[in-house]
């Protein structure tokens, strides 16, 4: 009897608690459950518009996820304002985690809606970027890619834009440094089974390679993997002469660390994820060689550089999320550029609307600290046409300048 | 009450039930945590209903459904993506083999169909086996399942690991709910005829059931079969409510959680499994969102131990609490009746009646 | 020579994995042996215990660090024991499984938390972390040591419960769980060993597997717990010899078919070999034949 009772009570409180949420949300702004701001309330009474924050806090890119809010989180700290129509707004970040999964993915952008947000930026990682796109399309919001780079993420659509470049052209940049700098002939491509990005990536650098008169061995390995002895084994039996791995910073730790036990001896490439302190802190001290394609050299704008390390040198939180150290890593320097595009396109769009934003939008530009955005009327997606490559440095532990890349 | 009575009662309330959400949708603006919640919650209802009917009802401790799940999806997935749309899908290999579609209707059910027809293949060897080697086959036989759909061989027809979209989805909270509503009446007309009589024999004693002339094989494969067929059609329904589908998505933790719904719900009581699915689906994706909040306060206090995988912290512990104080989950093994409730609140009504005045007892 | 050269790496990660599967099984197999539950929170203790060794390396010196986590690990084996398994020990057996499942979900979340999701970098612990060269082949030397200590270990174990007290207490209880305790077997301490020693073993493994294979993530014990619970079962559950002899041989099989290129099937093909050993002989290699009652 007793448990029947408690039975009732807990029914009728999800009850309860469901139609109170359903009444809060009625009015298009957060209810007293979701994901209520990052901030105490504005003292000024000034109006708040909110941007959404669609990035993996956790999982397989949480690391680079985290990476990309903190340059994000600069920018809105350097400008907490923006005017739109004539009227001074406070900006307020709404984050979510989307875990890196492609089936939590879609709640945590619901949750993002059901905020009100008037623009969303993100993801790192394309799979979830694709999984969310629907969520984002019904609700009539636009999403500005920040580090996306598989092509299907805009194909197709007009809400989703992406201010970094894509993998056609990363592959294909590769494939060209590998050419040029080893005169590779031979190349293995490990990826990871289900992550867009990966198998994106490596099937672009495949097609360029093998244009260049190139032969590839490729693999995968499933989710979860942590031997990878061997596929370094067999890339040592292949005689490949680099070692191409467009993975996850997770899995480039076990790469890294296993490559260098089994001496590996053949460069290891991979795109931008891997630019990233989890990458140096696992390459210190090890003999390995590491070549990645990003968006951003450190030192590309000293005044962000600055403001951004002592940023980070400020805030204990920040610098756990930024790895624990103060590299600057490309997807912050991305992250804080698509912070300013969102302003801009707000302030064209002169309200708040998310329709108006998706309009304005198309004729943003914008000069960031990576370099000039301008959107593309197919897709939306930024023409960009340099990529940056750099080095491991395995005793200093930081970045070495190795060249700027375009596409003959 | 009468049977009739009660059906009417039942009939009435899924309307009242449906006419209500029609209106709250109408209300909402469209993306609202809440619809987000009904549309989940009900497909997952489904899919809970469906492994209680094995491991509530037939004794079956089967840990395969995600395996079944991800049959239907792709099924779903591969038979509804429009023609025009697979060049870009099946971007790796060449627009897949694939070069028709079917209805959603037909899919859904194709999909159950096969995730029905695997269950059969499977169900001759496993179904043998006792208890834990059972689950643990099931559980085998779901991870290879997945590996098969990521094998870049199979491509043309799974898209390797890739993701899939494109196909068509539902739009209204409705149509999760009218689909799985059916589906669940299915089974709980199936609970209640001889077959679901035989199948609580067999949970209950083994040995005794078989003594009683019922043929062990045979309804355990009934059982298993038409578990796995909803849990197909579900697989289905999830594919429409995600958008995309990827087979990495139906890992064993998947059964874990529908698993963990079950026994909230009650271990044996379909409404339970309903219940408890939507609260489950409301806490892990709304309701606990806020305590990943790093900066939140609390009329000025900013409160602590708040960031980013808190919420799924507490909702573990929550998780643990009820396994062990409340094993008997929300339900039990009862039913959720409008019977219930009217007797429930009669017997409160009438014991303060008898305080009082000390007479009238039922 | 050139055949052993490009193979070699395969057969030794084969061997080395499969040690640590062992050290894990161990665990599984008493359990089950004793309580008849597969304890699924058993992969993610031998992932805390990668933890805990993260943490701890951050604040003291190796030497201290292994033992404290060995400790603290084994403190975690005993805790969860006491608190989501006694309480349930006269419900079904199904209560207390998924309890299980519940402590895993917990012990992972709670990881996921402190780590903040991000992957720990295992410590480089000297000696057992320096690369040496077999045949041309190189590899750490946890590669070389890993058989050696889990067949010490196993050795050990084997005598403790064939010669002392408690391990008759074990066999008595895994015969017959009722009659052992009429027989006045304390029967809570004997689950209390039983959690102890097969915490004992996995925190070892885990110490050597994070050695080769160095990120430590929330979810890393599920795949390894899984894979030595099958072994486990292959060798016949409640036999130590056969958990031992299971994992090993699923261990160097999943690297050859790793070396053939089927790595996707990788996984698959452990619990294909699974169900094949139950179809064929449901009780294991070295299972006892068990006879239902009435």
């Amino acid at each position: 009897m007793k448990k029947r009772v408690l039975a009732m009570a807990l029914v009728a409180a999800m009850a309860g608690t469901m139609l109170t949420g359903c009444g809060g949300g009625n009015g298009g702004n957060a209810d007293s459950s979701s994901n209520t701001g990052t901030e105490a309330p504005a003292a000024d009474g000034a109006k708040v518009v909110k941007i959404g924050v669609y990035e993996p806090a956790s999982g397989d890119n949480g690391a680079g996820g985290k990476q990309e809010v903190l340059g994000m989180q600069y920018a809105n700290k350097m400008t907490p304002t923006v005017e739109i129509g004539g009227e001074e707004y406070n900006v307020q970040l709404e984050i979510v985690d989307n875990e890196s999964s492609n089936d939590k993915g879609p709640s945590a952008a619901s949750s993002l809606v059901g905020a009100g947000v008037s623009v969303v930026l993100g993801s790192y990682g394309s799979g979830v970027s694709i999984a969310a796109s629907d969520v984002f399309k019904e609700a009539g919001i636009p999403a500005i890619g920040v580090t996306c780079t598989n092509p299907q993420v805009t194909e197709g659509n007009t809400h989703y834009f992406r201010i970094c470049f894509l993998d056609p052209f990363q592959g294909t940049v590769l494939a060209n440094f590998a050419n040029a700098e080893f005169s590779a002939k031979k190349a293995y491509i490990l990826t990871k089974q289900g992550d867009d990005y990966s198998k994106g990536l490596g099937h672009y650098f495949q097609k360029a390679f093998e244009e260049l008169g190139g032969e590839v061995e490729t693999n995968e390995f499933p989710d979860g993997n942590t031997d990878f002895n061997s596929y370094i084994t067999a890339a040592k039996n292949a005689g490949a002469e680099v070692f191409f791995a467009p993975v996850s910073t997770e899995a480039a730790a076990n790469i890294i660390e296993q490559a260098a036990t089994q001496e590996l001896g053949i460069p290891l490439m991979a795109g931008d994820t891997w630019d990233s302190n989890v990458i140096l802190n696992a390459a210190k001290g090890k003999n390995v060689q590491i070549y990645v394609s990003t968006f951003y050299q450190e030192g590309g704008n000293a005044d962000f550089d600055k403001g951004f390390k002592e940023f980070l040198n400020s805030d204990s939180t920040a610098k756990t999320n930024n790895g624990g150290d103060d590299t600057i890593s490309a997807v912050s320097a991305m992250g804080h550029d698509a912070y300013y595009v969102a302003l801009e396109a707000l302030k064209a769009a002169g309200s708040t609307d998310p329709a108006a934003v998706n309009e304005a939008l198309w004729k943003v530009t914008y000069s960031g600290v990576s370099g000039n955005i301008a959107f593309d009327d197919v897709n939306g997606d930024a023409r960009r046409d340099t990529a940056y490559v750099k080095c491991a440095n395995t005793e200093s532990g930081a970045w070495d300048f190795v060249a700027e890349q375009g596409v003959n | 009450m009468s049977s009739k009575k009660k059906m009417a009662w039942n009939a009435g309330l899924i309307v009242a039930l449906l006419v209500l959400l029609f209106v709250l949708e109408q209300m909402m603006p469209p993306g609202s945590m809440f619809l987000t919640v009904l549309k989940k919650g009900a497909i997952y209802a489904l899919v809970a209903v469906s492994m209680n009917l094995l491991n509530g009802f037939t004794g079956l401790f089967s840990l395969g459904q995600a395996g079944f799940m991800l049959l239907g999806a792709y099924t779903y997935a591969i038979l509804t993506i429009p023609v025009e749309s697979r060049e870009s899908v099946y971007q790796y290999f060449d627009g897949g083999i694939v070069q028709f579609t079917v209805p959603v209707p037909v899919a859904l059910i194709a999909g159950g169909i096969l995730a029905g027809f695997f269950a059969y293949l499977i169900g001759l060897p496993v179904l043998r086996l006792k208890s834990d080697y059972l689950a643990i086959a099931t559980l085998g036989f779901a991870e290879i399942i997945r590996a098969v759909f990521q094998w870049d061989k199979l491509g043309p027809l799974t898209n390797g690991s890739n993701l899939l979209r494109s196909f068509p989805s539902f739009k209204s909270v409705l149509y999760p709910f009218v689909v799985s509503g059916i589906c669940i009446t299915l089974i709980v007309l199936l609970i209640n005829s001889t077959y679901g009589r035989a199948f609580k024999a067999i949970r209950d004693d083994e040995i005794a059931a078989e003594a009683m002339g019922i043929n062990l094989a045979h309804h355990k494969r009934l059982a298993f079969v038409i578990s796995s067929f909803f849990a197909g059609v579900s697989g289905g329904l999830l594919a429409m409510y995600q958008t995309t589908i990827q087979a990495s998505m139906f890992k064993s933790a998947m059964t874990y959680e529908i698993l963990l719904i079950v026994v909230i719900g009650g271990i044996g009581s379909v409404t339970g499994s309903c219940i408890s699915s939507f609260l489950f689906i409301a806490c892990s994706e709304w309701w606990l969102r806020f305590l990943d909040n790093e900066n939140l306060y609390l009329g000025g206090f900013h409160v602590p131990f708040l960031r980013p995988g808190f919420r799924k912290v507490v909702f573990a512990v929550v998780i643990m609490a009820v396994v062990l104080f409340y094993r008997q989950g929300i339900m039990g093994t009862k039913e959720f009746s409008v019977e219930g409730i009217a007797n429930f609140f009669k017997r409160r009504f009438s014991g303060k009646k008898a305080v009082k005045g000390g007479g009238s007892h039922e | 020579m050139e055949w052993i050269t490009r193979n070699l790496p395969y057969l030794l990660a084969g061997i080395s994995v499969g040690g640590q599967y062992a050290l894990i099984a161990i665990g599984y197999t008493m359990v089950y042996g004793i309580l008849r539950l597969i304890n699924f929170a058993h992969g993610d203790i031998f992932m805390v215990a990668g933890l805990i060794l993260v943490y701890a390396t951050t604040a003291m010196p190796i030497y201290i660090a292994i033992p404290l986590m060995i400790v603290a690990t084994v403190l975690l084996g005993f805790l969860v024991e006491r608190a989501a398994y006694k309480p349930l020990r006269s419900a079904p057996r199904m209560s207390i499984m998924i309890s299980a499942i519940g402590v895993s979900y917990l012990l992972q979340n709670m990881a996921l938390y402190v780590t903040g999701g991000l992957s720990q970098q295992y410590p480089q612990i000297p000696w057992i972390s320096d690369t040496v060269t077999v045949f041309g082949a190189t590899t750490k030397r946890v590669t070389l040591i890993t058989p050696v200590l889990t067949i010490i270990l196993v050795v050990a174990l084997v005598l403790l419960i064939k010669k002392t007290k408690i391990g008759m207490a074990m066999r008595a209880a895994s015969k017959d769980f009722e009659t052992s305790q009429l027989m006045g077997i304390k029967i809570n301490s004997v689950i209390s060993m039983t959690f102890v020693i097969g915490t004992f073993l996995a925190a070892i493994g885990s110490l050597l597997f994070f050695t080769n294979y160095t990120g430590v993530t929330p979810t890393v014990g599920a795949m390894p717990g899984l894979k030595a619970f099958v072994a486990a079962v292959f060798g016949g559950i409640g036999s130590i010899p056969g958990a031992v002899i299971g994992a090993f041989i699923i261990g160097i099989c999943e690297n050859i078919i790793k070396g053939l290129g089927w790595t996707n099937f990788s996984d698959a093909f452990t619990f294909a070999l699974l169900i094949v050993i139950l179809f064929v002989k449901p009780t294991g290699l070295f299972g006892e034949k068990a006879t239902d009652k009435v």
